[in-house]
């Protein structure tokens, strides 16, 4: 496939990262945002061929991993409920709840769909109009629009049996709020290049200037995560910060107009609560007022939810790139991808899963 | 599914349906329908990243060319060429 293959050349990564290896004189900590870049390092083996002195710590953009535990209790609650139909992405039916996952409501007879886009949870509501549909939409600014366009196209369609179980979350305050944590070991940052395709990268300038951190907007194949790293590397030894888009097949500096105009007309900025980080403020999205009845949650009495967390699971402090998964007592050995105690265990794009993939007993 | 992890694929028909853009796209032999309202000048025969089922971002080749270094080959060849013609 064009534009993939020329990306994992090997001969041009190795090139790539002997070019590191020459640049890099120093000790350096460099976040990657994104949990598919994540799974992308792990996966063909990069943070192998990285010179000692960078470590990479994972950040917290795994949607999945994210997704505030109410949540997860909210969807079970309303997927258990026979006048619903809770759509959901896949990535969602092993996550943790409280008792049990969305896995087992469907298991036990719960109306559970997985769909592939927010537009097959629209269709599910047209061919079921006797039964409540509820997309549990969740994600970054890469599913925000998606999730936006299914509102207005329920709207088109005129569909009173729709609505969305919000939990979206932005990237650039989480940057901040790790970067103004007093545990902050970061010190350059490769940005989540689809989430960049479609806000582009112009609120991310401020960011490095105040912080002094540098900043590339980085993609998921081999060649491209070397080429972010490499970039940022030559910044930080240069003493300097600032933005670069080492990404620039995907993104521009504006991003995706029409896009961010689908989650203007129906989202607002909202503070969020993240699973195991808190509460950041102005860090998500919700529906505006005018598309409240879309809002699930303001719908539909959901009943009084109690959340309990597994004590053990240390995700916050990984989510924030203060620990690493093997730092976790219960990684591997309670914990693992068939019987997970967190979020990040669950999905490909959790650094935990990541690491007992790839990583187990190293 | 990667949540986050677009996919490229080349965009082979785009098209109205219900009240949306839509249209078909080729992910290396697989073809699936996919939403164009956030790609609307999308061309047949360009390429481009998928998320969830939206076109999200067209790759753009002199970019790709110049990341991997092979800009500048080529229009070396290019000067070359046109001072042998
Ligand atoms: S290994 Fe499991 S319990 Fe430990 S932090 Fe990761 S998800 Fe939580």
């Amino acid at each position: 496939m064009k534009y993939t293959e020329e990306f994992r050349d090997a001969r041009r990564v190795k090139e790539l990262a002997a070019d590191l290896c020459q640049i890099t004189k120093n000790p350096w900590v460099i976040m990657e945002i994104c949990g598919g870049q994540t799974h992308s390092f792990m996966h063909y083996g990069i943070d192998q061929l990285l010179p000692p002195q960078v470590e990479l710590v994972h950040g917290p953009g795994c949607p999945v991993c994210v997704t505030p535990l109410e949540m997860i209790d909210k969807a079970i609650a309303l997927a258990s409920d026979p006048n619903f139909i809770l759509a959901s992405f896949g990535d969602m039916l092993r996550v943790p709840g409280s008792k049990g996952d969305l896995f087992s409501v469907r298991a036990a007879g719960g109306a559970v769909k997985v769909v592939y886009s927010p537009l097959d949870a629209v269709q599910l509501a047209r061919q079921n109009p006797d039964k409540q549909v509820v997309f549990f939409a969740i994600g970054f600014e890469t599913t925000t629009p998606p999730n936006a366009l299914s509102i207005i196209q329920a709207e088109a369609l005129g569909l009173k049996n729709f609505s969305l179980l919000v939990s979206q979350v932005r990237v650039p305050q989480a940057m901040e709020a790790i970067l103004s944590s007093p545990a902050n070991r970061v010190q350059g940052f490769l940005a989540a290049g689809h989430v960049c395709a479609i806000m582009g990268y112009w609120e991310y300038p401020p960011i490095a200037a105040k912080y002094h951190v540098p900043i590339a907007v980085t993609g998921f194949e081999p060649v491209d995560l070397l080429l972010g790293l490499i970039d940022v590397v030559k910044m930080l030894e240069a003493g300097e910060t600032g933005v670069v888009n080492s990404y620039s097949r995907a993104v521009t500096e504006a991003g995706n107009q029409p896009a961010q105009a689908a989650i203007q007309r129906v989202f607002q900025p909202a503070d969020r609560t993240w699973r195991g980080i808190g509460t950041i403020p102005m860090s998500g999205f919700s529906l505006r007022p005018e598309y409240a009845q879309y809002d699930a949650e303001k719908r539909f009495d959901i009943g009084h939810i109690q959340t309990r967390e597994a004590e053990v699971c240390i995700a916050g402090k990984i989510l924030q790139g203060v620990m690493k998964p093997p730092q976790c007592p219960a990684f591997g050995k309670e914990c693992t991808p068939e019987n997970p105690l967190g979020a990040p265990m669950v999905s490909n794009e959790g650094a935990c899963s990541a690491y007992y993939r790839y990583r187990k007993g190293s | 599914m990667i949540m986050c992890l677009g996919v490229p694929c080349k965009i082979l028909e785009v098209y109205k349906k219900d009240t949306l853009m839509m249209g078909k796209v080729d992910f290396g032999g697989a073809i699936r329908e996919v939403c164009f309202e956030t790609l609307p000048d999308a061309v047949p025969g360009e390429y481009a990243i998928v998320h969830v089922g939206f076109a999200i971002s067209k790759l753009t080749e002199e970019e790709a060319l110049d990341t991997l270094g092979l800009l500048d080959e080529m229009n070396e060849l290019a000067n070359q060429q046109d001072q042998n013609p």
